[in-house]
This record gives C-alpha cells, sequence and structure tokens, in this order.
C-alpha cells in the first residue's frame, strides 16, 4: 500500500471521526448521565431519519431526479400505521413484547409494500416523463406532493390522529443512572440492520454493483449494455418503500399523525443529503446521526438555538467539504 | 388584460359588498407577488421556496411598525422601508451564497430558510405575537369607519375600505408596471439569456451569478412590497397569513397555470386561483352533496379538497401545457 493510498484512506475515515469526536467534545458540558440518554436519543433520532432519507440519496445520485414528493411517501407510512395499529388493536395494547412486535413488524411490512406500490406508480406516472429536466421536475413533484397530501386527508380525514406507543414500547430503561427509552433501543436496532443490509447489497450483490456504477458514471454503464431505467426504477420503489417504514418509526415515536408530518421532515432529509453527499449511502448514514446528535445536544444545551443548529451545521460542512463529507459520482 | 384592468378598477362599484373589494384587493396583491416570483422562476429559471418568507418580511414590517410603535403613515412607511431592505439583503445573501452551486441546492436552502423563518415568527413571540399573529389599527384614512365623502357616491360609500382599496390597486399597477420594465430592459434580456443557456452567458461576459442575485433582490423587494399592502388590508399579521408553505405552493400554481416568463400569466393566474378559492369551494359542496350516496367521492369532492384538483390541473399543465395559459395563447 503506497503512501498517498494511505492518505487517501486517512481522508476518506476523517468524516466517520466526527461523531466520535462530537460525543467527546459534549462529554463535559452536561453530567455523564444525561450526557448517555442525549446521545442514545440523538442516535436514535439518526437511525430514523436514515430510513427516511436513504433512498432519496440514490435517487438524487443514481439519476439526477429531484423530487420534493419523498414526505408524501413518509407521511403514507405514518398513515399505515395509524391503520394498522388500530385494525390490530387487541395485538397493539398486549402487555407483551413479543406480541408489540409483531405488531411493529406487520405495520412495518405493510408500510414497506404500500409505499413501495405507490412508489412504483409515483415513478411511472410522474417521474418518467421529465428526466432530464430539472425545473420541470422540481415543479412536477410539488404537485405530486399535494396531491398525494389531499388523496391522504381524503382517506385518512384532516384532523391530527393519535398513534399511542403499544405497550412494552413505552417508558425506559435505568442504565447507569441514564434513562434511555425502549423505543430508541428498538430504533436503533432497525437502523443498523437496515443500513447493515443496504451496504451488504450496495457492496456484495450484482444490483448493488450497477448502482454504484450508475451513481459514477450513468452514461458508462449504459453504454455497457445495462437497462439503467428499470434500475432506477427499482430503485425508486425501494426508497420509498423505505420511506415508508421509517414514516411508520416517525408517527410511533412522535405519537401523533398530521398530514404534514413527512413534508416538514423534508426540510431535515434534504440538509442530511446535502451534509452527506448526494448519491452516497455511508454519507446519508453518517450525516443523519450526525444531525440528530446535534439536534439532541443543541436542545439541551441550548434550546434558543436548536431552531437553525442543523442550518449552521449544514453551512460549516459545506465550508469543509463543498460536495458533502462523501462525495460521489462526477460533480 | 384589458378588461380585467377595467374590471379591477371598477370593482368596487360593479361588485357592491365588502366580501367582492376583500377578493379584488387579494387578487391585486397577489398579481403583484405571483409576477415578482416570476421575475425569479420565469426569467431566471431558478425554483426558490423562499418567496413567503419575503411576503412575510413586509408584511411583519409594517405589522410591526403599527403595532408596537405608533399609528400613521410615518410608521407605515417605517415598516415598509425596514421589510424591503431585510428582504433584499436577505435574498442578496442567500444568492450569493448558494447560487454558486446547483439549482437544487438553491431550491433546498431556499426551503430551509423559509422554514427557519417561520419558526422564528412563530416562536419570537413579544416581537411577532407568535401563533396569534399581530392585530392594529391603521392610519384614519383607511380605517372601515373614516368617511371619504359622506354622501353614497353611484351607491356605494366611500369608506376607508374603498380608500385601501384604490391604495392597494394603485401600488399595484404601478409595481406591475416596474416590473415590466424591469424584465424588457437589456437587464430582463441578460436573464432570459442566463436561463436559456448560463455557460454561454458566463462566455460572452455576464457575470451570472450578480444578475441572478440582482433579479432575486428586485423579486424579494416586490414580494415585501406586496407583503406590506396585505398587511394594510388585513390589519392583522400572522405566520399563516403571509409565511405559510401552503401559500408558497398557491404562488407556485399561480405562476404555472398563467405561463412562467411571460409576467402577464402569473397576473391571470392570481386571478384565476384567488376567484376559485373564494368561488370553487361552494361549488364544491354543491358536487360533494350530488355523489354523497358513493363511497370515497364525498371525500373527494369536499370543498376542502379543492386544492387537490388544483394540483392535479397543475401536474397536467408542466405536463402538457408547459408555457401555461398566455405562453400557449401566444404561439398559437
Amino acid at each position: 500500500m503506497s503512501a498517498a493510498r494511505l492518505r487517501q484512506l486517512a481522508a476518506d475515515w476523517s468524516p466517520y471521526a466526527i461523531l466520535p469526536l462530537l460525543a467527546l467534545a459534549t462529554l463535559p458540558m452536561m453530567s455523564p448521565s444525561t450526557w448517555l440518554t442525549l446521545t442514545i436519543a440523538g442516535i436514535a433520532m439518526g437511525m430514523m431519519l436514515f430510513l427516511m432519507a436513504a433512498g432519496l440519496t440514490l435517487i438524487f445520485g443514481l439519476m439526477q431526479v429531484f423530487t420534493f414528493a419523498h414526505g408524501a411517501f413518509i407521511t403514507l407510512g405514518a398513515y399505515l400505521a395509524v391503520s394498522v395499529l388500530g385494525a390490530l388493536a387487541p395485538w397493539s395494547t398486549a402487555e407483551s413484547w413479543a406480541v408489540n412486535l409483531a405488531v411493529l413488524a406487520v405495520a412495518l411490512a405493510v408500510a414497506l409494500v404500500a409505499s413501495g406500490a405507490a412508489g412504483f406508480v409515483f415513478e411511472r406516472v410522474i417521474i418518467r416523463r421529465v428526466y432530464g429536466a430539472h425545473l420541470r421536475q422540481i415543479l412536477i413533484t410539488v404537485g405530486g406532493l399535494i396531491i398525494a397530501e389531499q388523496l391522504m386527508v381524503a382517506v385518512w380525514g384532516a384532523s391530527p390522529l393519535p398513534l399511542p406507543k403499544p405497550p412494552s414500547f413505552q417508558g425506559s430503561i435505568i442504565l447507569g443512572g441514564a434513562a434511555i427509552e425502549k423505543y430508541r433501543l428498538i430504533a436503533v436496532a432497525l437502523g443498523l440492520a437496515v443500513y447493515a443490509g443496504l451496504a451488504l447489497m450496495l457492496s456484495r450483490t450484482r444490483i448493488g454493483l450497477l448502482v454504484r456504477a450508475g451513481v459514477e458514471n450513468l452514461e458508462m454503464v449504459e453504454a455497457l449494455g445495462y437497462r439503467i431505467r428499470r434500475l432506477f426504477v427499482g430503485v425508486f420503489v425501494a426508497g420509498t418503500a423505505l420511506a415508508g417504514m421509517g414514516g411508520v418509526m416517525w408517527a410511533l415515536y412522535q405519537e401523533q399523525v398530521t398530514r404534514v408530518i413527512g413534508s416538514e421532515m423534508t426540510i431535515l432529509i434534504f440538509i442530511i443529503l446535502i451534509i452527506g453527499g448526494l448519491g452516497s449511502v455511508g454519507g446519508c448514514f453518517t450525516a443523519a446521526v450526525l444531525v440528530g446528535m446535534v439536534t439532541n445536544y443543541v436542545g439541551f444545551l441550548a434550546p434558543k438555538l436548536a431552531l437553525g443548529c442543523n442550518i449552521l451545521l449544514m453551512m460549516a460542512v459545506l465550508l469543509w467539504r463543498p460536495r458533502g463529507l462523501f462525495p460521489v459520482g462526477p460533480g | 388584460m384589458l378588461a380585467l384592468l377595467l374590471a379591477l378598477a371598477l370593482a368596487p362599484f360593479l361588485f357592491p359588498g365588502t366580501r367582492p373589494v376583500a377578493v379584488a384587493s387579494r387578487i391585486c396583491i397577489f398579481i403583484v407577488l405571483a409576477a415578482s416570483y416570476d421575475v425569479m422562476l420565469g426569467y431566471t429559471g431558478i425554483a426558490s421556496f423562499a418567496h413567503t418568507m419575503f411576503f412575510g418580511l413586509g408584511a411583519y414590517g409594517v405589522a410591526i411598525a403599527l403595532a408596537k410603535l405608533w399609528v400613521g403613515w410615518s410608521a407605515v412607511l417605517l415598516g415598509t422601508v425596514g421589510g424591503v431592505a431585510l428582504a433584499v439583503a436577505l435574498a442578496l445573501l442567500i444568492g450569493l451564497l448558494s447560487l454558486r452551486v446547483r439549482a437544487i441546492f438553491f431550491s433546498m436552502t431556499t426551503l430551509a430558510v423559509a422554514s427557519v423563518a417561520l419558526i422564528l415568527a412563530t416562536e419570537l413571540r413579544d416581537l411577532t405575537g407568535g401563533e396569534d399573529g399581530l392585530t392594529f389599527s391603521v392610519p384614519q384614512l383607511l380605517s372601515p369607519a373614516f368617511r371619504l365623502v359622506d354622501a353614497p357616491v353611484l351607491g356605494v360609500r366611500l369608506d376607508g375600505r374603498i380608500v385601501t382599496y384604490y391604495l392597494v390597486f394603485a401600488l399595484s399597477l404601478l409595481l406591475f408596471l416596474v416590473m415590466l420594465r424591469v424584465v424588457n430592459s437589456p437587464f430582463g434580456r441578460v436573464l432570459q439569456a442566463v436561463r436559456e443557456n448560463e455557460f454561454r452567458a458566463e462566455a460572452l461576459g455576464y457575470r451570472t451569478v450578480v444578475y441572478r442575485s440582482m433579479a432575486g433582490a428586485v423579486s424579494a423587494a416586490m414580494a415585501a412590497l406586496a407583503g406590506a399592502m396585505m398587511a394594510l388590508v388585513l390589519r392583522y399579521n400572522g405566520p399563516a397569513a403571509t409565511l405559510s408553505f401552503d401559500l408558497m405552493v398557491d404562488i407556485l400554481l399561480m405562476v404555472v397555470v398563467g405561463g412562467m416568463g411571460t409576467l402577464y400569466g402569473p397576473a391571470l393566474g392570481a386571478v384565476v386561483l384567488v376567484m376559485a378559492e373564494y368561488y370553487l369551494q361552494p361549488a364544491m359542496g354543491g358536487l360533494a352533496e350530488a355523489v354523497a350516496g358513493w363511497p370515497l367521492l364525498p371525500a373527494l369532492f369536499h370543498p376542502d379538497r379543492w386544492l387537490l384538483w388544483l394540483g392535479v390541473l397543475f401536474v397536467l399543465i408542466v405536463y402538457f401545457f408547459p408555457a401555461g395559459i398566455i405562453g400557449t395563447l401566444r404561439r398559437r
């Protein structure tokens, strides 16, 4: 391994280092138990953000398609969670870990399938006609967002719906004097599992290889004879399905669902994409956890700053690395 | 267009009553607002989501000046100038910082900044009145109780509302003409050149970032002025009235439905949309009752769902008539 390669590796790893560094830097500012609570909370929030943002970064990265309608799929997942937990009320109110986890799994599966299907329709009807025209993509996806939101309001009603967590997910575990909400641990586990699955798929399978190659150089992959459009439809469906899952998790975390639950997250998701670097799943993961942690730390240390902290974070990262933490593909 | 101008000029006499005057002044203001957004979207080809923020800045400028300082014309002027100055400064800052990168970053940044503005307006309770907003009194000439002439003219009482309306009407007309002048000037030509081919415009020696930022500043100033008028008409200002994301969507609809890059188009779009907002909803209510027996259909035709149908219309227009009403008519 040459010195240049080593140096490159070091440069590629430095963005990862900011997470532990940030965690260490904030440790002296508060008591260790508070710190532990906030760190876990930040990581859990980051995991849920990652679920919602992961698909979008590939959609942006692969086809340069700019969609503002991603929030609609999050909202769909959230409303589906209400319906599933309501329909399986005996399960979702039972005081049993196994049954509660089963109902969560059912909700996640329903959201996965339904959001994916909605994503497929959305891609076929809305997006496919506007490949390559950025301004029209922005306009038309905003239109799609309006339609999707209004349709969901027509089905589920305009007033906010309550969504209590199943009993075994409520409350906290006390660990070394720090209270850790149980639900956050579930979110962390799910987020890690999805990240591991995505990373494995991208690095070990043929489809993953094509996706990564497409992000790097789309025309070359196309010239080699692969049907990039079909691949993109698959990525779009997978991305919206993940957004639906993220919507379920976020809705249960918020315990209330409104029609704007998804579009409220859009801004945060864009910030994550920009910080992470468009098209990079690893960058998206790091950025999501970073945003989650910063939000929680700042919310505790200086609540007044919490409003703008993520935008300041984005600006700081862009000053350091103008194309995000892990830039991929053509600039 | 001339018919529209005449109808707006004579609105209080043609359609007496408070409601038509309120609709007409809303139309005037939204013509300015949509046209100013068109300077940005249609003439420079970049989508900003912070336009309501500039609108809100103007409105809050007037509202805070009248509610917290004193009631009078000088306060109105002070608030307007303050709002416009802040809007222009912010527009230049956003433009110079983020127009250098790809257009999508600009759209995202404006969305983020606009959301911060909305949160700030809601949280800074002492200054902005928070969620409830600010209610204030306007100079005596504009208040509803004021009478210009005691006897009714042509069957209409010339009260403060009418005076307000004509003030708004005249200002809107003036601002619209100014914008027409701007986009048809050599400066406007350069903007269109940048929109059509940024690289070539740069190669011809035009600093595209500077031109785009300037366009953003003009657009922001106009939006802030429209906001100031809005505050005077409503005698109230709050986050929902001038800052909400729904409003941003409305503006986008107006510009795209009417026709991007024509300036007359957004004006027409504003008329169509405001009228739809006020008069389509009762019609949809009737339709909903007609299909009351069907499953799901009543929910789809519920009066509150008018935005759904506008969304469908919007998508169809972007597909089939990307040039909007005016653009399509002109090509004929």
